[in-house]
């Protein structure tokens, strides 16, 4: 579970960092944008699980 | 969960953040943000037997156990300040970063008001 999601954050990073440069190089500069937007969405939808599941840790450890 | 598998862990998310960072910064923070909450599901996992320690063997007479609880809740508060700071240290907004720090630190003291009443309170039935 922990390892493969670090990955997963990356490989979009990556994906989309690369998709830009090719669509900005076809001048196709507003579909860059989108593809960054949907890749942030795509990356902060993990991360809120994770934290989520990291703060609910916590509060029933802790007894919050 | 061995302390080789968090270091290895820490590493790995760290290239990937340095691969990352140049091309579009956001994806380095959400990166180095997942890396730092992978490794403290790891850790937390300790705190069980730390906390059955304390609660079983803490129960000295005169201390009665729920400054126990008021320290675990204080420990859980500053454990999540504190990753939630050094991330917004990390992605370079260093003022947001103080403003949870300080929001930790008064929620902490009020926490901690109760046991600073009952020590006032020692003190004065020592020296009245």
């Amino acid at each position: 579970m922990e390892i493969d999601l670090i990955f997963k954050i990356a490989s979009v990073g990556i994906i989309v960092a690369v998709l830009n440069t090719l669509l900005k190089n076809s001048n196709r500069d507003e579909q860059a944008m989108m593809v960054t937007i949907a890749g942030l969405i795509i990356v902060l939808m993990v991360i809120a699980k994770e934290i989520s599941s990291l703060f609910s840790a916590v509060r029933n450890l802790f007894n919050l | 969960m061995n302390i080789f598998q968090i270091v290895v862990i820490g590493i790995v998310g760290v290239l990937l953040v340095l691969t990352v960072k140049e091309k579009n910064p956001e994806f380095a923070l959400g990166t180095s943000l997942i890396t730092g909450a992978v490794i403290l599901v790891a850790v937390i996992t300790r705190f069980d037997g730390i906390f059955d320690f304390l609660n079983r063997y803490m129960t000295v007479d005169g201390f009665n156990s729920d400054y126990i609880k008021i320290l675990m809740k204080i420990l859980g508060i500053a454990y999540v300040t504190q990753f939630g700071a050094e991330i917004c240290k990390d992605a370079g907004a260093a003022s947001v970063a103080s403003k949870i720090e300080l929001a930790g630190k008064v929620i902490i003291l009020s926490y901690g008001i109760p046991i600073i009443l009952s020590l006032l309170d020692t003190v004065r039935g020592i020296l009245g």
